[in-house]
């Protein structure tokens, strides 16, 4: 694959990087299969392995600075958000005075100064707004989130691209991996996601708690505590005097006003504990977070990271869970697979007549248990078939609707298909994206052979 | 614009952190000077997690210069660094993190530092000394035993590291464990316990009082009924318990009272063994309780709370005062949440008490130890903890051997305790041949048969043979040549700043035995030794 040139061309700056160098090249007995030492392989990893760093904040940070000295060169960040003064007891790429910039921004910026030759790309914006070959690009994600939809999303994403052969076994091209950490005070956990391999985000998604939600009764007729008065003002009672009005957590006014009312109905009922620390936390649901539990879990992840793209060592199996509460718990459990997964599986199976068109196999969308998915759009190799939106889009794809499937998909007789919209999770409706195995019935032994060809 | 983002900066910019370990505890970091030996980029590391939480202030001893290597693995030193002082380096950056810290630097090597001036290391409050081979680490573990001053070593490698901690001892009252029964007393309800309990009708007619009726009444009123048909008793056997569950149903008008389910739920209260657990059992009978002049404030109280638990306690530690949240009427909330403050703090009183008239016998100014502080402490009586460290020395010429070969036999240790015996190996041949084994791609395979010599003569010395040895894994740490891999010095690094702010904070529970990072499949442990 390397001409000989390239193979004797001297390792770049071997000085600076003389201690990752020991890993990378030299052999050992406890690395990857795959693993081929050599003084050149951190160059190659420079020049060929683009990541992706999802999150700028806590993890984010970290994992920018981990990544840029472990040999990565083409980095890109994305994040949604500006930087607030409470980042910066632990987001160390911000100063005061980058107060209100997009955190992408300035974290690309100050990593590129201070590491030279590292080349960042930031995306300030919602992970959701990029095409899907835009995730493409990259040979790992590194996540550093703090919510379960951005992770279930990306990870819709990325297992999007799996595809599996005909022994049921991922496509080795189509797997891209995933690090996936979070933190919470002292407490954290860091995670490999090899798609088809090891489990899923969603293959787990038991892991994650659901949210304490208080029931209204409570909130309405019996508080007992301060957050039960904070919750019924920023519930209840804001809307009967603002209806309409949508609340803005990041509005200082606004939070004086739950904090202001929370604070009569706590003396109404006698209640005490109400400060306004209290009513942020409790309204902006605020995890509390510091520098070292941050540290620690990305540089979990950018280790990972290195032996995944290396093979320098061996690779987590596969989650981590840390605990520094009581001395220092680590524990690493090998979590399985749920073959049956949506996300990461081979795809839930529709079987359709060759006659079905376009929309009626959108409706089926609405009603089949599995997916329970409205306003689908669909997508079939990168050409768009339907698209619910923006309105150009729509209006190009629209005449499709009433063409059969079959045509669209050009009458092969097995087809991979992604299908984006809302569905309906725990009670909420959540954007969603779904792999599916469109497989149509009742074909001709003939009309099976002529697909094969012309694909 | 600037001045007033200074002004509002300290509190929103420790937010997030203060929710954790609150004001006392940021005051207390605040207070605090630290003293980091080495500036690679483990002790970096471990600095800066600190500088950003609001350190007192950092001294950094470092000898070295900046050169190439250290512009590939430390992120707070850049190209414009090179040749000069890396302590002197590493602080501007740090000071740049966080202008309320101060950053100072002594451009000496630790090693001369610990020969020549032992009793610089007085001053501070923690040392964190990173990268120290272990002659230098053992005379330091001294210096700072004598001084009573909190040691934290911690030392990346390749792919493996550690993470000790060495102080003779260290008394944490807010322990804040993560999950913690209740202090409810439903096995032993005082007086005014019990008279609220009876005041309400538990067989209220108005649907609405029956299905909001706490369960601590319920259940204080059901285990008076049961104890009444019993003896005295209260449910004991698993028979009992399911009986008392029964119990507790047959009071139930239909199935969605949900107050009923949270008596059902926590009907185990009832039955939870009166007095004081082992743990405190142990603390109390410890001689440190029997104080004197010298005694420090945690065992003066304690001794409060021998008395107390003698006399006023009945038994019983002070009330922790609290109640959870539960499906009730808000005026029985409410007044509940009273009667079990009022009884604190009367147990609170008696303690303070106890306190001044200890304080004085012993020929200290009774009020010397303040209000709030007592009050923490009884709030914490439950979760009192005393850490004990054994010092290095003590460590390596008796290492507790079932400990070590049991950590040999199991699989998810076994790689944490070769790696172990392995860094003190490496020091040893350091020390023999000048270097570490690795370094040179020309002698790596000499090295290897050298380095198991050496980590068997260490187990030898220990008493044990070298058949547990893992072959790989002395080629690993061949191949790692003592190499400072960022991403394994960030996390040894970041281990090393949450132990130094648990220390230091007096909050929750330091590292007890030594942390071995195992890099290669993430099995970390801690070995007790």
């Amino acid at each position: 694959m390397a001409s000989p040139d390239a193979e004797a061309a001297p390792p770049t700056e071997p000085e600076r990087w003389r201690d990752l160098d020991m890993l990378l090249s030299r052999p050992g007995n406890l690395v990857h299969s795959t693993f081929d030492p050599s003084p050149g392989l951190r160059d190659l990893i420079g020049s060929f392995v683009e990541v992706l760093v999802v999150g700028a904040g806590g993890l984010g940070c970290e994992l920018l600075k981990d990544l840029a000295l472990s040999g990565f060169k083409n980095l890109h960040v994305i994040d949604m958000d500006t930087i607030d003064v409470s980042n910066l007891n632990r987001q160390f790429l911000f100063r005061i005075h980058d107060v209100g910039k997009p955190k992408a921004e300035v974290a690309a910026k100050r990593v590129m100064e201070r590491v030279s030759g590292v080349n960042i790309v930031p995306h300030f914006c919602r992970i959701e707004d990029k095409e899907l070959d835009f995730y493409k690009q990259f040979q790992i994600i590194v996540l550093g989130l703090d919510s379960i939809e951005a992770r279930s999303y990306i990870n819709s994403v990325a297992c999007g691209f799996l595809e599996y052969d005909s022994d049921e076994k991922p496509v080795q091209e189509t797997v891209k991996p995933m690090v996936d950490g979070g933190t919470e005070g002292f407490k954290g956990h860091a995670r490999v996601i090899m798609p088809g391999t090891t489990p899923c985000f969603e293959c787990n998604i038991w892991l994650f708690p659901p949210q304490v939600k208080f029931p209204l009764c409570t909130l309405a007729e019996t508080p007992r505590t301060a957050a039960h008065c904070i919750e019924y003002a920023h519930l209840i009672k804001w809307d009967e005097v603002h209806s309409g009005k949508p609340f803005d957590a990041d509005d200082a006014e606004h939070m004086q006003w739950i904090y202001s009312e929370a604070l009569k109905r706590a003396e109404l009922f006698g209640i005490s504990g109400v400060t306004y620390s209290l009513t942020q936390g409790v309204v902006k649901n605020i995890i509390p977070a510091i520098a070292s539990t941050n540290a620690i879990i990305s540089a979990a992840c950018a280790l990972e990271a290195l032996k995944l793209v290396s093979g320098c060592s061996r690779s987590v199996s596969n989650y981590l869970t840390y605990n520094g509460l009581e001395g220092t718990h680590i524990k690493v459990t090998e979590f399985v697979r749920d073959t049956d997964c949506l996300v990461c599986g081979p795809g839930t199976l529709i079987e359709l007549d060759t006659t079905s068109t376009l929309s009626e196999f959108i409706k089926m969308l609405e009603e089949h248990p599995k997916l329970l998915m409205s306003k689908a759009s669909v997508t079939h190799e990168g050409n768009n078939l339907y698209m619910q939106a923006p309105e150009v889009l729509e209006q190009m794809t629209r005449q499709n609707l009433s063409i059969p499937i079959f045509e669209l998909l050009k009458g092969a007789s097995l087809a991979t298909v992604h299908v984006s919209g809302m569905a309906e999770s725990n009670g909420k409706k959540v954007s969603s994206l779904r792999k599916l195995r469109v497989a149509f019935k009742g074909l001709e032994e003939a009309s099976k052979m002529d697909t094969t060809e012309s694909s | 614009m600037a001045a007033a983002a200074a002004a509002v900066e300290p509190k929103t910019k420790y937010d997030r952190q203060l929710r954790i370990w609150g004001d006392q505890g940021q005051a207390a970091l605040e207070k605090a000077s630290i003293c980091l030996l080495n500036c690679g980029p483990t002790g970096t590391e471990a600095l800066k997690n600190l500088v950003l939480g609001g350190i007192g202030s950092v001294t950094v001893v470092d000898g070295a210069k900046v050169e190439q290597a250290d512009l590939g693995n430390n992120f707070l030193l850049d190209e414009g660094c090179l040749g000069q002082s890396r302590a002197k380096s590493i602080c501007s950056f740090l000071q740049e993190l966080n202008d309320a810290v101060k950053a100072k630097y002594v451009e000496e090597s630790p090693a001369t530092m610990i020969d020549t001036n032992p009793s610089f290391f007085s001053q501070f409050t923690v040392v964190i000394a990173t990268q120290l081979p272990e002659t230098s680490l053992l005379k330091l573990d001294s210096i700072c035993r004598s001084a009573n001053i909190v040691l934290v070593a911690a030392r990346s490698y390749g792919l493996t590291g550690l993470v000790r901690v060495s102080i003779k001892e260290h008394c944490v009252i807010e322990s804040k464990p993560d999950h913690f029964l209740d202090d409810l007393r439903l096995h032993k309800p005082w007086t005014e316990l019990k008279q609220f309990a009876k005041s309400i009708d538990i067989c209220d007619k108005d649907a609405v009082v029956h299905k909001h009726t706490p369960y601590i009444v319920i259940l204080v009123r059901l285990a008076e009924k049961w104890a009444d048909a019993h003896d005295g008793q209260l449910p004991s056997t698993r028979q009992e318990k399911r009986e008392f569950k029964d119990l507790i149903r047959a009071h139930m008008l239909n199935v969605d009272e949900d107050n009923y389910k949270e008596a059902v739920e926590s009907s185990y209260k009832v039955s939870v063994t009166p007095g004081i657990s082992d743990d405190i059992r142990q603390i109390i009978d410890d001689s440190s309780s029997e104080v004197n002049m010298s005694s420090s404030d945690f065992w003066v109280l304690v001794a409060a709370l021998k008395e107390f638990i003698a006399n006023e306690g009945n038994g019983e530690l002070p009330l922790e005062g609290t109640i959870p949240d539960m499906t009730s009427l808000t005026e029985y909330y409410v007044s509940l949440q009273k009667i079990y403050q009022a009884k604190a703090e009367s147990d609170c009183l008696a303690m303070e008490h106890r306190v001044k008239s200890i304080l004085k016998r012993i020929g200290r100014d009774p009020e010397s130890i303040s209000r709030a502080y007592i009050k923490t402490f009884c709030k914490n009586t439950r979760k009192l903890r005393v850490c004990r460290y054994r010092s290095m020395e003590e460590e390596f010429s008796a290492p507790v051997l079932s400990e070590v070969q049991k950590y040999f036999a199991d699989e998810d240790s076994c790689f944490a305790m070769n790696f172990y015996i392995l860094l003190r190996a490496v020091d040893r041949l350091a020390a023999n041949y000048s270097r570490l084994p690795g370094i040179f791609d020309s002698e790596i395979d000499e090295d290897v048969p050298r380095l198991k010599l050496a980590a068997v003569s260490v187990l030898t010395e220990m008493g044990l043979n070298g058949a547990s040895l893992s072959e790989d894994l002395i080629t690993e740490v061949c191949r790692f040549a003592g190499a400072e891999i960022h991403p394994v010095a960030a996390f040894i690094g970041g281990m090393a700043s949450q132990e130094v702010i648990k220390l230091v904070t007096k909050q929750f529970v330091p590292l007890m035995g030594t942390f071995i990072f195992n890099g290669i499949d993430l099995k970390s442990q801690v070995l007790a030794l």
